[in-house]
Formats: C-alpha cells, sequence, structure tokens
C-alpha cells in the first residue's frame, strides 16, 4: 500500500483550499526557477527514467513523447492539455483540477519549457463548469504571483496559460478532434500522420498531455525519475490515481501504487464488492473501452498495463467499473454501445453506422429475441469496425462486446434459449 | 437566412467578456472562440440559441453562418429551444446505472414531466437523460444547469428537485453527506 509520504496529490479530496498559498504549503511552486535552470534536456532526462507513461488511457511513454518536439521550429509550440475527461469510469481528472489545480499549472510551466512552448491551452469538457472556475482561479492567482507570465517564475521565460471549454462532445478527448474543436471546430479526428508533434493547433507543433500526467511533472522533477520509477513494475512505474465506481461499498478516488491486484484496491480501498468477493461477476477494469474480465482473472490480476493487456483487457484511465453478480451484463454493455453511438462524429463510415447496428443488436440481445447466429454476425461486424476507422473510438465501441461474449457467451446462449422455450 | 433585421447583441458585459476571450486566440484565428462566445450569448438568453443569435455570433467572428450552425449542433450543450429555468441532466451511463440512475430518472419523470425534453407545467424545469458526466465514483448523479447533484437516491432526487421549486436549492454536491471522492469509511 502506497505510504502517505510517496503520495503526489495529497489534497485529492479538498480537504484543505486550492488556493495558491495552501498549495505553496504543500511544497508547489517550491523553487520552480532552479528545476527550469537545470535545461531542457535534464527534464526530459529525468521523465524517460521516471518511465511515466501517459494517464489519458493510450499509455504512451512521456519522456519518449516529448522528445518529438522540434527543438529549432521557426513555427510556435504548442502544450496542449486534455481536461476533457469524459470516458465512463473516469473523474481522476475532475479531482485534481478543482483540489490541485497548482500541480497541473506548474506542470504545464515545466512541460512547456521542455518543449519549447511560449503557450499552452487547457481544454476542459464543458459540463466542468465549477472545475473551470476554481483552474481559472488558479491560473489568475500564479499570474498575479508572477509564476507564470513575462519571465515566469524569474526564469526567464515567458508563458501563457488559456482555458479553454468544450460544450459536450467525448470524441473532443481525442487528441486530433480536440485540436479541431480549439480551432473553433467539429470535433471531428484528422488522420495521421501528419502527428501533431509536427502539425498541430494551427499547423504548429503541439504536444497534446493529459491532466494527470503533467500534474506529476513537478513532483517527479523534485523527487527525481527514479523515484518514480521505484514503484510498481519496470515499464508500468509510478503512482496512479484510480477511480473505483459501481458495486463497491465504498467508490472513491485513490492514488496508489501502479501494480498494486485489482483485489487489494478494491478491498483496501472501495469497502469490497458488495455482498463480498465472492458476488462479484466482473470488472472493467480501465474505464468503458476497455473489455470485461470475469472474476477469476480479478482474482489475481495486477493494475498496470502489461499485466491487464496479457488477460486482452487494459489499464486505459485506470477507471474500475465493478459489477456484482446482480448485474444483467447484457444490458450494462448495451449502454456502453448506446454510449459509443451518441459519441460517434459520424466521419466515417463503419463507426457511424456501426455503432449503431451494434447497439439495436445489444437490444435485441438483451431483450431475448436474439439467436446464436446474431451473436455470430454482431462479433463479425465488431471486427469489421476494429481498426477500419480515422480514431480509435471504432474499436472502443467494439471491444466491449467482444470482451463480453469471449467471457459469458455459454451464459447469454442458455439465457437466450431459455427466453425462447418460454 | 430572412433579411430580418437580428435583435440580438451581445450586452455591456458581455460585450467585455468577449473581447477578453479573443485575447486568448492568435488576432488571426477568431473562429477558436465560438464555443465560448456561443456560450455567452446563450447565457444571455436563458440557456438557449436562436439562429438569429447563431448568426450574429458568426458575423462577430467574420465566419460563415454554416460553420457556426455545425457547431452548435455538433455539441450537445447547446440548445435551440428554451428548457425551463432549470435543465436537469441525468447521466443514465453504466457506473451511474448501476448505483440506480433508473430511480433518480423515475423521480424526474414524477417530479418534472413524464416525458423528457419537455418543459413542467409552470415553466420551471425539464429533464434530460445524457451520457457519462465524468463524476462516476459520486454516481448516480445530475446536472442541473452548471452544478452536479451527486449520489442521489430516489428520494434525495426529490428533495432536490424540491428544493428547486420552493426557490432555496440545496447544496451542490454530494448528496449523502460524504466529501468530494473520498471514500467514506
Amino acid at each position: 500500500m502506497l505510504k502517505e509520504k510517496d503520495k503526489i496529490f495529497t489534497n485529492l479530496f479538498g480537504d484543505e483550499s486550492f488556493h495558491l498559498k495552501n498549495a505553496q504549503a504543500r511544497g508547489d511552486w517550491d523553487n520552480t526557477k532552479e528545476l527550469i535552470k537545470k535545461g531542457r534536456e535534464w527534464i526530459i532526462d529525468e521523465m524517460k527514467k521516471s518511465e511515466l507513461r501517459g494517464r489519458g488511457g493510450a499509455g504512451f511513454p512521456t519522456g519518449l513523447k516529448w522528445s518529438f518536439m522540434p527543438k529549432d521550429s521557426k513555427l510556435t509550440n504548442y502544450l496542449v492539455v486534455n481536461a476533457d475527461e469524459s470516458e465512463p469510469g473516469t473523474c481522476k481528472d475532475r479531482d485534481m483540477i478543482r483540489n490541485e489545480p497548482h500541480k497541473l499549472i506548474e506542470g504545464c510551466l515545466l512541460a512547456s519549457f521542455a518543449m519549447n512552448a511560449h503557450t499552452c491551452y487547457i481544454y476542459i469538457r464543458g459540463e466542468y463548469f465549477n472545475e473551470a472556475v476554481v483552474l481559472q482561479k488558479a491560473i489568475d492567482e500564479a499570474y498575479d504571483a508572477g509564476l507564470i507570465g513575462k519571465n515566469a517564475a524569474k526564469s526567464g521565460w515567458d508563458f501563457d496559460i488559456f482555458l479553454h471549454r468544450g460544450a459536450g462532445a467525448y470524441i473532443c478527448g481525442e487528441e486530433t478532434a480536440l485540436l479541431e474543436s480549439l480551432e473553433g471546430k467539429k470535433g471531428q479526428p484528422r488522420l495521421k500522420p501528419p502527428f501533431p508533434a509536427n502539425k498541430g493547433l494551427y499547423g504548429s507543433p503541439t504536444t497534446v498531455n493529459n491532466v494527470e500526467t503533467i500534474a506529476v511533472v513537478p513532483t517527479i522533477l523534485r523527487r527525481g525519475g527514479e523515484w518514480f520509477s521505484s514503484f510498481g513494475r519496470p515499464k508500468n512505474t509510478g503512482t496512479k490515481v484510480f477511480c473505483i465506481s459501481g458495486h463497491v461499498n465504498n467508490p472513491c478516488n485513490i492514488e496508489e501504487e501502479m501494480s498494486i491486484p485489482l483485489r487489494e484496491l478494491i478491498e483496501k480501498h472501495a469497502g469490497g464488492v458488495t455482498g463480498g468477493w465472492d458476488n462479484l461477476k466482473a470488472v472493467i477494469p480501465g474505464g468503458s473501452s476497455v473489455p470485461l474480465i470475469p472474476k477469476s482473472t480479478c482474482d489475481t490480476v495486477l493494475m498496470d498495463f502489461d499485466s491487464l493487456s496479457a488477460v486482452k483487457s487494459g489499464l486505459g484511465t485506470a477507471a474500475v467499473i465493478v459489477m456484482d453478480k446482480s448485474t444483467d451484463l447484457v444490458k450494462a454493455i448495451s449502454k456502453l454501445s448506446h454510449f459509443y453511438k451518441h459519441e460517434s462524429c459520424g466521419q466515417c463510415t463503419p463507426c457511424r453506422e456501426g455503432t449503431g447496428w451494434m447497439w439495436r443488436m445489444m437490444e435485441k440481445i438483451g431483450n431475448g429475441h436474439a439467436s446464436s447466429n446474431d451473436i455470430d454476425k454482431l462479433l463479425d461486424v465488431t471486427k469489421q469496425i476494429e481498426g477500419h476507422t480515422i480514431c480509435a473510438l471504432g474499436d472502443a465501441a467494439a471491444w466491449p462486446i467482444q470482451g463480453l461474449f469471449r467471457h459469458f457467451r455459454d451464459e447469454i446462449e442458455e439465457q437466450l434459449k431459455k427466453t425462447k422455450a418460454a | 437566412m430572412s433579411n430580418q433585421k437580428n435583435t440580438f447583441v451581445f450586452n455591456k458585459e458581455n460585450e467585455i467578456r468577449a473581447k477578453e476571450i479573443l485575447l486568448k486566440y492568435p488576432t488571426d484565428r477568431r473562429q477558436s472562440a465560438i464555443m465560448p462566445l456561443l456560450d455567452l450569448a446563450q447565457r444571455q438568453n436563458e440557456n438557449w440559441l436562436s439562429r438569429d443569435i447563431v448568426e450574429y455570433v458568426a458575423d462577430y467572428l467574420e465566419m460563415p453562418f454554416i460553420k457556426a450552425w455545425e457547431v452548435v449542433t455538433f455539441y450537445s450543450m447547446y440548445y435551440t429551444k428554451y428548457n425551463g429555468k432549470y435543465l436537469v441532466q441525468v447521466c443514465g451511463t453504466t457506473p451511474c446505472w448501476l448505483r440506480g440512475s433508473d430511480q433518480v430518472i423515475k423521480a424526474c419523470k414524477e417530479v418534472i414531466s413524464p416525458e423528457p425534453n419537455t418543459v413542467s407545467s409552470d415553466g420551471l424545469f425539464s429533464w434530460m437523460q445524457v451520457e457519462c458526466l465524468g463524476a462516476c465514483v459520486n454516481a448516480p448523479l445530475v446536472q442541473i444547469n452548471d452544478d452536479y447533484y451527486e449520489d442521489l437516491t430516489y428520494d434525495t432526487t426529490k428533495n432536490v428537485l424540491q428544493s428547486l421549486i420552493d426557490g432555496s436549492p440545496l447544496s451542490i454536491g454530494s448528496q449523502s453527506g460524504r466529501k468530494s471522492s473520498k471514500a467514506v469509511s
């Protein structure tokens, strides 16, 4: 279990105020200038040593991503922070924004300096109105204290942060859709290449990072990359904020060590599965886009990228959705299918048409009016959507359905037979 | 497009805000301000956008109306009709559903109106089901205008709605007495 002294987000629950004075008492903005003085190479090197993998879902190594930014571009480099938190099950960034905004703002300065960017946009989902108010207050405080703006924190680096509110579109969490949205257009993903590091916001080199990825940067640089990588397992390092929702006694957010066993996470922090561990049916371990895993897998699996991908699921955003034996799994997944149908941007035919078709088929199965052939047809369609769209929303819509039938097909077919007989 | 003259203009306060918003983006990228300006206009107009208003905002940013209209219809938080003084948005996605969002919807049907997207007879509110609001460890929840009411049950949903009817809204956040997303133990 992660010790209190090793927690990065000591005010995750807002027990203390978010304001600058309190944040500084917790160690934020402590001699930021010295960190910047150590130079760009040093920062990127420490980030590589930390083995931090992006916290937005894809898990790409952060230090490596930063090193893709051109060093001598004549264009303006941008850092864009993805605070469009919308993946069902996920609500960690919300707590960081409303209770620890100065960690994020300081991280923005350090990351931007490392990537030769003088300007950062934070794109926050529109529904997080009160969170945006807090974050703007914190940004204003940082300007007033000279921590950002001209000669930020007396480092000699000029740096501006602008907050941009979205307006309700899950797809804008996809980095190129986010950039389109920031440019004042519909949020429809762009074809890659070119990648944002070459042609991003306004055609300039841009790096898009998740809130948590940026908010842990100041602590990593202060305590050292090796400190961070001492948690978890190789290539799956650091501390991580997990969101535990669904059928548990005490749903919560919690910062823990990466690679903690799933069972320990649920039992130590969320008060256990309702009705006890043996009442567990399945868990979606990383937000709605990853396939569920049955109880037998939950017994032993570790919460990290490699361990979950070995059981054909994923760490995603580390949003753990727990479902006990009372759950109608077909209905639970069908609701996710409806989500993807609603959030498809409509650009690619397989996704636009397929998400609606899959949802209707899931409803048919849920209502008991389907046959084994229908399940075959549905799985075939998921395969035709997966990998055939510009962005990963098509994949994300296909995977939960594949996961459901991978583990529970027999049980569902049995149910269909019973309904038919009745 | 009609030849009728638009009557909507930003009020003084919003005119200042609009100018401040434009400063966030490069001067040759005015279109970037479309989302915040639509939000501003919507707030000035009882939380909905008419075609005239969208035309005004498009003109303000020197962009084609159709590009602005595309934005209005793409994002779910722009409303093209009046939704009452309070718009109650119930999250029905899986994490909320697992913890009883059906009961929250039942309370909304009883107090507001049997059908979604229908303004209650007193004009006070309407409700609609929405997708994930991103506060899943405090499920189930509703968003009422800008505020989240979390950890709801059938009864506490009714309490929240009644408090709006009574004109003294309950405190926002968790309705189960816990603080933010911390586990109760």
